[in-house]
């Protein structure tokens, strides 16, 4: 156990370090969410007042938290392939999912960035207020949200150990989860089937335990629910990873790039 | 145009279905919906608004991030040196890219305006679409002149997708796609006038709007110089970074 923690804790720094020293995910961490809070804030400051702008701008957050973790998901795997190092990370004795973890957290928590830079732009162009109403929670909040995040970025990438177009799905996922997350426009407002999706999700959760620990409200169950969610999708993960790595040996396409 | 066909087909032969359709049409679906729902959420605009601005502003995912991987294609090849040492006219080499593009792009938007109609609280009247796919073809083929520029600096630069990627979601906020543009501040619209996409989505939201090609025609002149500017623009950089390229002897560093 206490093996895999510290392969977990070397595996989140190594990647948070290979994010900080690449350009595009420096740059697209910075200007990705304060645009895209822009575009936010121009639509609804029109009608909403201070609470609804803060409702979006922790929305707009979460936004970038979720492609973040999606980025990480869709590029570490499809970076170790075309680097040629992802047979190695699979034959090594520690057992892959663990090394995933590591690098999958380390994306979710580069997406906190996201939520800083998100509130204070909002603050500085926007005044936009920032009122805690749970300190405590919040503090609370933001940690579970990275962890259900992470561990959903593992069930993504997963799915690139056997398949090696799974990036381009990956790529498409920003939007759809945004949008059934109810980051920007409310759950209520999308079809009904669309519900249990938004529900299994874990922006849709993280978001809400952050915006009610921020805007009032019991942000415990949230919070309860993020951590249920982490421990679904890591159960996920280990089951896709066993089975993908297997398939992937039998049909020697870990090379493939 | 042959060239630009058979580069095209070389640095995009793993434009798989299997690629194209998550990435190249997922994307675009997925956007529209999300700014449509954004505007029913906020109460700003109606469908429409979001349908025929995202409609259009996806073909600039072709003409950007095509150029983009173009240039990047060329250097992840191994190629670049050996297209630039070549004599080949850089006038004829710059058009042929471009060409297959400007399509792509066009069946990009054709498709956004499919997603509206068939998803959306959206109606065109058969019409207007000839004069609507003047408004998109113009669109498209000035958002590829300014993808040049992106491209161009893709010569002299390795991290050409940051550019891109920044220059993408740019013209997302400052053309009017989403965000009426007297909404936005005066710094903001005067920089929405030189760029692509802003009167080419002003048109096509007059022209689905029922308006003829006739009465945006001023619209669509402008669309067509800001186009015209940034090819002459990213012409003259593609020189002067080639030139860099070959001093700095970066041609071949990815």
């Amino acid at each position: 156990m206490l093996r895999a923690l510290r392969v977990i804790r070397i595996g989140w720094l190594l990647q948070l370090k290979t994010m900080a020293r690449s350009g595009f995910d420096v740059l697209t961490a910075i200007v990705t969410p304060i645009t895209y809070a822009s575009i936010a804030f121009f639509l609804y400051r029109r009608g909403g007042g201070a609470e609804t702008l803060l409702w979006v701008s922790l929305g707009a957050a979460f936004m970038g938290l979720w492609a973040s973790t999606l980025w990480g998901a869709g590029n570490t795997i499809q970076r170790q392939r075309s680097q040629q190092t992802l047979e190695f990370a699979i034959a090594a004795p520690t057992p892959f999912l663990v090394s995933l973890i590591g690098t999958s957290l380390a994306s979710s928590t580069v997406g906190l960035y996201s939520l800083v830079a998100t509130l204070v732009w909002g603050r500085l162009l926007f005044d936009v207020p920032l009122e805690l109403e749970h300190p405590i929670l919040f503090a609370l909040s933001l940690p579970a949200a990275v962890l259900s995040l992470g561990l959903l970025g593992i069930v993504m990438a997963a799915t690139l150990i056997l398949y090696r177009y799974a990036w381009a799905l990956a790529n498409m996922l920003e939007y759809p989860v945004w949008l059934a997350a109810g980051l920007l426009a409310p759950i209520a407002l999308l079809p009904g089937w669309v519900h249990p999706i938004s529900y299994a999700l874990a922006p849709t959760w993280g978001a809400k335990a952050v915006r009610e620990s921020v805007l009032g409200g019991s942000p415990l169950t949230a919070i309860g629910v993020c951590l249920g969610l982490a421990a679904v999708y890591l159960a996920i993960g280990f089951v896709f990873v066993q089975n993908f790595e297997r398939l992937a040996r039998e049909r020697a396409t870990l090379a493939l790039s | 145009m042959v060239g630009g066909v058979l580069s095209y087909r070389a640095l995009f032969n793993w434009m798989q279905p299997v690629v194209y359709v998550p990435t190249m049409l997922g994307g675009p679906l997925f956007q529209i919906l999300f700014f449509a729902y954004i505007g029913r959420a906020s109460g700003v605009e109606s469908d429409a608004f979001f349908v025929v601005g995202n409609a259009v502003q996806v073909s600039a995912m072709a003409g950007i991030f095509g150029v983009a991987m173009t240039i990047g294609g060329e250097r992840w090849t191994q190629t670049l040196s050996l297209v630039l040492v070549s004599p080949a006219n850089r006038f004829a080499l710059f058009l042929g890219r471009a060409l297959p593009l400007i399509v792509n792009g066009f069946v990009l938007s054709s498709f956004g305006f499919v997603v509206g109609l068939a998803l959306l609280d959206f109606e065109l009247e058969a019409s207007v679409l000839p004069a609507l796919a003047a408004c998109v073809l113009v669109t498209t083929a000035s958002c590829t002149a300014f993808g040049f520029i992106i491209g161009s600096i893709g010569l002299y630069a390795r991290e050409i997708f940051v550019a891109a990627n920044l220059a993408y979601i740019g013209l997302l906020l400052f053309c009017g796609v989403n965000v009426p543009l007297d909404e936005l501040p005066a710094w903001m619209r005067a920089i929405s006038e030189v760029l692509p996409l802003t009167h080419g989505i002003q048109a096509a939201r007059l022209v689905a709007d029922g308006a003829t090609l006739a009465s945006v025609d001023g619209l669509i002149l402008r669309e067509v110089l800001v186009g015209v500017g940034y090819a002459a623009a990213a012409y003259v950089l593609f020189r002067a970074f080639e030139a860099a390229g070959r001093r700095a002897a970066s041609f071949d560093n990815y």
